[in-house]
């Protein structure tokens, strides 16, 4: 991955953020959520996914599925910078004119499908994965599930039978923040060793730094189509990720900012993303 | 041609449908050498059968799903009425051994409130054949249709000879009678069908209706029936609440008419596990019990 190319994708990551802090007044958002899984969004649309606006109904397109509806500020600020989305509708969140509300739904060109309910859409990312098998495609499947949402049953339903159903086509990815909606996850239904447990359910297991645009290439390349296992990718992110002042801060879950603070937090993102830029810049020389 | 016989035949003829089961494959149980991997098989996990059947269902398939009514319509519930109501893909949900199929497998297996809960989901359809004659008769029409469908699978050999015409949302009307009229629906029509004729034997113009699909629902002929009867039955097995009575009741108050009507339905109450025909008996559903309940309800008019 060239610096030119980080630099475009921290640009785009940029952008996505401040939509989404935008998002963030006015009713509110889940924010927290959505900052965290901004660069995972941000690198698959711009580096991994073969989906754009020319080709969102095309079946040999690849899927994507948001499972943790609740961070579809980041979809829809992805989808937005990625073309698929007008921008203006974004001034319609939340609003009755529209369908620009808190969780995704297929009136958003590039949505796949509604999600909103926790531990649904990696059996139905599984449906369509096998329709791909079927059909002898070589699209790719891709669900982004929450960590918080390991604790739904339905997830390991789906995690034990997706590789009896040799679904190498499919690859699950974990924002790993660390939170669920109140809590810590290790302070509650505790989920590590969790390579080792997706490991003995018979998946291949990959870890990755979901802030880190060079070590998610350095991941999702290595990711074959045809290993006769399903792929999951654990990505370690920090919740509110950009904003210091909210990052890891257990009730910046969901907020409702007033227009001064939303002010305060562009600033702060502006302030935060020079410094992050001059620095892995530095790094990757 | 049996239900088997038919899925291969469909599965052959168009490559939208897709028989999958969450381990449940007495009705289909030669499939999987026919059909190969057309056949799907999660093992015993409904929320996933569902889950899995909506995104084959994006992709422009037609799943049809199996698994025992109660874990299909209950355990997956949330999954059929997010994934597939929301999504208004066209699943098409079997249940097995719904109602007073269950026979002895007590109240866990007893689907008494699947017709409640799947006509509360917006978009989808609920049919519920007589007996195995009937199913076959609507099937290929109720698996073509676009719309999510909940089927209560019933191969009850049949008494009777159905009519073959079908249209969704229109009961088979097996006769109109003055007096009193039967409706119901599924495996209880048989003895609904015996009891018209024991009625007749007493002097009573009987008729008798089989609903087949409770949603759509035949208005119509709710309508004419508690108009026209003195007594109108209203016998299934199901809860009180929810099932045909209730949709009784509902069509009777949107369309502000009245009637007199005798429910025959478990009221807040499971059935004695036991084999069918002893059921029957400790739940007053025989065709001579069932006599005798509504000779007692006609009395009192």
């Amino acid at each position: 991955m060239t610096v030119d190319k980080i630099n475009e994708l921290k640009k785009t990551a940029y952008k996505v953020r401040e939509h989404i802090i935008k998002m963030s007044a006015d009713g509110g958002c889940f924010i927290g959520a959505s900052l965290s899984c901004t660069d995972i969004l941000v690198y698959l649309y711009n580096c991994f996914l073969n989906v754009n606006k020319n080709n969102s109904k095309d079946p040999q397109r690849d899927f994507f599925f948001l499972s943790k509806g609740h961070d579809v500020p980041a979809l829809y600020g992805t989808l937005v910078e990625t073309g698929l989305l007008d921008k203006a509708r974004l001034n319609n969140h939340l609003k009755t004119n529209d369908f620009i509300y808190w969780h995704p739904n297929t009136n958003i060109p590039g949505v796949e499908f509604h999600s909103g309910s926790l531990g649904h859409l990696l059996s139905v990312a599984m449906g369509t994965a096998y329709d791909c098998k079927l059909k002898e495609q070589e699209n790719k499947v891709v669900v982004l599930l929450g960590d918080g949402e390991l604790n739904e049953g339905s997830i390991w339903e789906a995690l034990l039978v997706a590789p009896s159903l040799k679904l190498d086509n499919l690859i699950a990815i974990i924002d790993r923040n660390k939170f669920q909606a109140n809590t810590k996850t290790e302070n509650l239904i505790k989920l590590e060793p969790l390579s080792e447990k997706f490991e003995s359910f018979r998946w291949n297991v990959g870890k990755t730094d979901g802030h880190s645009f060079i070590d998610m290439e350095r991941v999702f390349s290595k990711i074959s189509g045809n290993s006769g296992k399903p792929t999951i990718i654990i990505a370690d992110t920090i919740r509110g990720k950009g904003l210091p002042s909210i990052e890891e801060k257990a009730d910046r879950w969901f907020v409702n900012f007033t227009y001064e603070e939303i002010e305060d937090l562009l600033i702060e993102l502006r302030t935060k993303e020079k410094t992050i830029l001059k620095s892995e810049t530095l790094m990757v020389r | 041609m049996n239900y088997e016989t038919l899925l291969e035949n469909l599965t052959k003829k168009d490559e939208r449908f897709i028989i999958m089961t969450a381990e449940n494959r007495a009705a289909i149980r030669n499939l999987p050498s026919k059909i190969g991997n057309r056949f799907i098989d999660t093992g015993i996990t409904e929320m996933t059968l569902v889950g899995m059947a909506a995104g084959l269902a994006l992709q422009g398939r037609i799943p049809i799903a199996h698994s025992l009514s109660t874990f299909l319509t209950m355990r997956a519930f949330e999954f059929i009425r997010t994934d597939i109501g929301i999504g208004n893909l066209p699943v098409k949900l079997v249940g097995g051994v719904p109602g007073l199929m269950s026979e002895a497998n007590g109240p866990t297996h007893q689907a008494l409130e699947d017709i409640s809960i799947m006509r509360g989901i917006p978009n989808m359809r609920v049919f519920c054949p007589a007996d195995e004659d009937d199913m076959m008769i609507c099937m290929e029409k109720i698996l073509n249709s676009p719309s999510p469908y909940y089927i209560r699978y019933n191969n009850r050999k049949p008494l009777y000879s159905h009519s073959s015409v079908f249209v969704e949302g229109k009961a088979e009307i097996i006769s109109m009678g003055k007096d009193i009229n039967i409706l119901t629906y599924g495996i209880l029509f048989s003895e609904a069908l015996e009891t018209s004729k024991l009625l007749e034997s007493k002097g009573f113009d009987t008729g008798l209706i089989n609903m087949r699909t409770l949603k759509p629902i035949d208005e119509g002929i709710i309508i004419n029936i508690l108009k026209k009867s003195k007594l109108t039955v209203i016998l299934e097995d199901h809860f009180l609440t929810g099932g045909l009575f209730s949709i009784v009741s509902e069509t009777a108050m949107k369309y502000n008419i009245s009637g007199k009507v005798f429910p025959i339905a478990f009221k807040e109450k499971w059935f004695k596990p036991a084999l069918y025909k002893d059921i029957l008996i400790y739940e007053e559903l025989t065709p001579l019990l069932l006599t005798n309940r509504i000779l007692k309800e006609i009395e009192k008019i």
